[in-house]
């Protein structure tokens, strides 16, 4: 299933992108999510450990499994107000 | 900072004005408001910054936002809200971010007020930029 999951803060400017695309092989869950990421994007691995991830603008754990066509976002520490 | 104006005491005949966000949730069967304003401070940890600039995850936020207002109307006994954040470049004292909130009680208005906040700090995913006027410039992450 791919994936184009959207990058906000420092982790757009890691990645010089507002997403990146990754192909998540089964199980499609958050952890294998953020597994994906941090191997095919070495360069958002330290931002990523800190950040939670949305579906659907919703914050998931780790054994969440996304749906097919579903938003995916990684949310760094907020620092908004 | 001038200390010229630093407290204001008056009594007065003529009606008190209230800012424009309290205005909003003006209603009748309200006894208290009370509104909280951020402002873009001069300084970050004494190194000064010069300007500040927001991001947000814009449907997220507003779903995150929708999702701190019915829970205040549902805790407390909340008639009125508004909250309103601020994206993009902003200069030294301008406001970042604008709560107010209407209820019977002022006692709980606080408390609500408090959890608006709070919660607003910790759930919505808006990010600051602060620009320093050594020229660097970086990304908050947490708060």
């Amino acid at each position: 299933m791919k994936i184009e999951v959207l990058l906000f803060a420092s982790l757009r400017d890691r990645a010089g992108s507002l997403s990146v695309a990754v192909d998540l092989s089964s199980p499609q869950t958050v952890a294998a999510l953020r597994e994906t990421i941090a191997s095919d994007h070495p360069a958002l691995a330290p931002g990523l450990a800190a950040s939670r991830i949305a579906v659907d603008s919703e914050f998931r754990d780790d054994d969440y499994t996304i749906p097919a066509g579903a938003e995916v976002a990684v949310i760094p520490p907020v620092s908004g107000g | 900072m001038t200390a010229d104006n630093a407290i204001q005491i008056e009594l007065t005949k003529t009606p008190i004005t209230s800012d424009p966000l309290a205005a909003r949730v003006a209603d009748s069967g309200a006894g208290a408001t009370v509104s909280f304003l951020g402002t873009v401070r001069d300084e970050h940890h004494g190194r000064a910054v010069d300007r500040l600039e927001y991001d947000a995850y814009g449907s997220m936020a507003q779903s995150e936002m929708r999702k701190i207002a019915e829970t205040i109307r549902e805790r407390w006994s909340v008639k009125r809200v508004v909250m309103v954040h601020r994206l993009g470049m902003l200069e030294i004292g301008e406001v970042s971010i604008g709560i107010a909130l209407s209820l019977p009680h002022r006692v709980e208005a606080f408390d609500a007020l408090r959890y608006a906040i709070d919660t607003f700090k910790e759930t919505v995913p808006i990010w600051k930029r602060e620009y320093f006027r050594d020229g660097e410039s970086i990304w908050v992450e947490g708060s």
